[in-house]
């Protein structure tokens, strides 16, 4: 008898630090990210470069710690839908115990990194986040409402009023401005994703509202978030954080965005299915331009005074 | 000849470990800087004593 043992077959499915990083939603926290760090620089008082860097960084670590809890309530949902099935807990590489434990610790690391590298407000924005996105959205709304992502869409909407925090100590209406355009934003722009990723929701028994009001009401519900996006995104212009360039860019994007959502109220399931859902896949692609150019207008007008620009 | 046969298992574990490790050695550095930045920038001011006091 031997107490040396070989382990011919080896756990092949085992997890590279590439698999631990997919866990936190890269692209999501991309977003993150980018939206913070323009509340931060739309700010009126300016901050160190580093702690900037540094606050700006526990954001995107608190933002990828609420998506690996997220990956591991969802992971069962996440395995029906074709959209996710490859996803670290679905495809075997990581247990859904090490992706708990890998949100939990990261969420506590980068709550408690933010308080010291910013301020307690900021710190305790990043935490009531966190709690909204894995606990509000993924627990109580996502399997039990169609208004999830309506509701849930807050969470996505808090990085710019945290980076305006990091930057003031306080929050003002300029920031809750960038909180709307994200809340508003996020509903049509799902909604659209789930009138042509069809069956996948519909499997996995998550009640979009295609699923429970129908393809119809999608359509209306689609349009009616889109006048009031308009609304708010044009009327942002003539705030603070506003200006000529902010302007411009809206007049053209919400132009093109009412279009569109016109172009889906329009269409039936017929026209929808014929086409491969053209416009709807197109209003989708448009949707993640339209903020990440409204947000990047904000930061040109932030960024122009300092440079002798247009600002008035 | 060597004892073990190196399988991609160890080259992803050694991967995984080295990408922790600069991970790790990120972090310090960071707080480091952090540090530097915030006593720089007169956050933690140590309260002045006048001669003579």
């Amino acid at each position: 008898m031997t107490d040396v043992s070989y382990q011919d077959q080896p756990h092949e499915a085992e997890a590279s630090l590439g698999d631990y990083f997919a866990l936190m939603k890269p692209r999501v926290m991309s977003l993150v990210v980018f939206t913070a760090l323009v509340g931060l620089l739309a700010a009126p008082v300016g901050v160190n470069p580093v702690i900037a860097f540094a606050s700006i960084l526990f954001v995107a670590i608190g933002a990828g710690a609420s998506g690996a809890l997220n990956m591991w309530w969802d992971a069962d949902i996440d395995a029906v839908m074709r959209r996710t099935a490859k996803r670290p807990i679905p495809s075997g590489k990581v247990t859904p115990d090490e992706a708990k434990a890998l949100g939990i610790a990261l969420s506590g690391l980068s709550v408690m990194m933010l308080a010291l590298s910013a301020n307690l407000l900021a710190a305790a924005l990043l935490a009531f986040t966190i709690f909204f996105y894995a606990v509000v959205y993924s627990m109580w709304l996502k399997r039990s409402t169609p208004q999830n992502i309506v509701i849930g869409g807050a969470a996505g909407a808090f990085p710019p009023v945290i980076g305006w925090v990091i930057a003031t100590g306080s929050m003002s209406v300029e920031a809750w401005l960038m909180f709307a355009l994200i809340f508003m934003w996020t509903p049509p722009h799902f909604w659209a994703l789930a009138l042509f990723m069809k069956s996948d929701y519909d499997d996995a028994g998550v009640p979009m509202l295609t699923v429970t009001h129908g393809r119809r009401a999608t359509r209306v519900h689609i349009l009616a978030y889109t006048v009031l996006l308009v609304v708010l995104a044009i009327g942002t212009a003539f705030t603070a954080i506003g200006g000529p360039v902010y302007l411009t860019t809206a007049l053209v994007l919400n132009a093109l965005f009412l279009k569109g959502a016109y172009d889906i109220w329009r269409r039936d399931e017929v026209q929808s299915e014929a086409d491969g859902y053209t416009v709807e896949k197109a209003f989708f692609k448009l949707s993640l331009l339209y903020l990440f150019l409204h947000f990047g207008a904000i930061l040109v007008e932030a960024v122009l005074p300092a440079a002798g620009g247009i600002w008035t | 000849m060597s004892l073990r046969a190196e399988h991609e298992l160890h080259r992803r574990r050694k991967g995984r470990n080295v990408g922790v490790g600069r991970l790790l050695g990120g972090f310090v550095v960071l707080i480091l800087a952090l540090t530097v930045a915030k006593v720089t920038s007169g956050d933690f001011e140590l309260p002045r004593i006048e001669e003579g006091q």
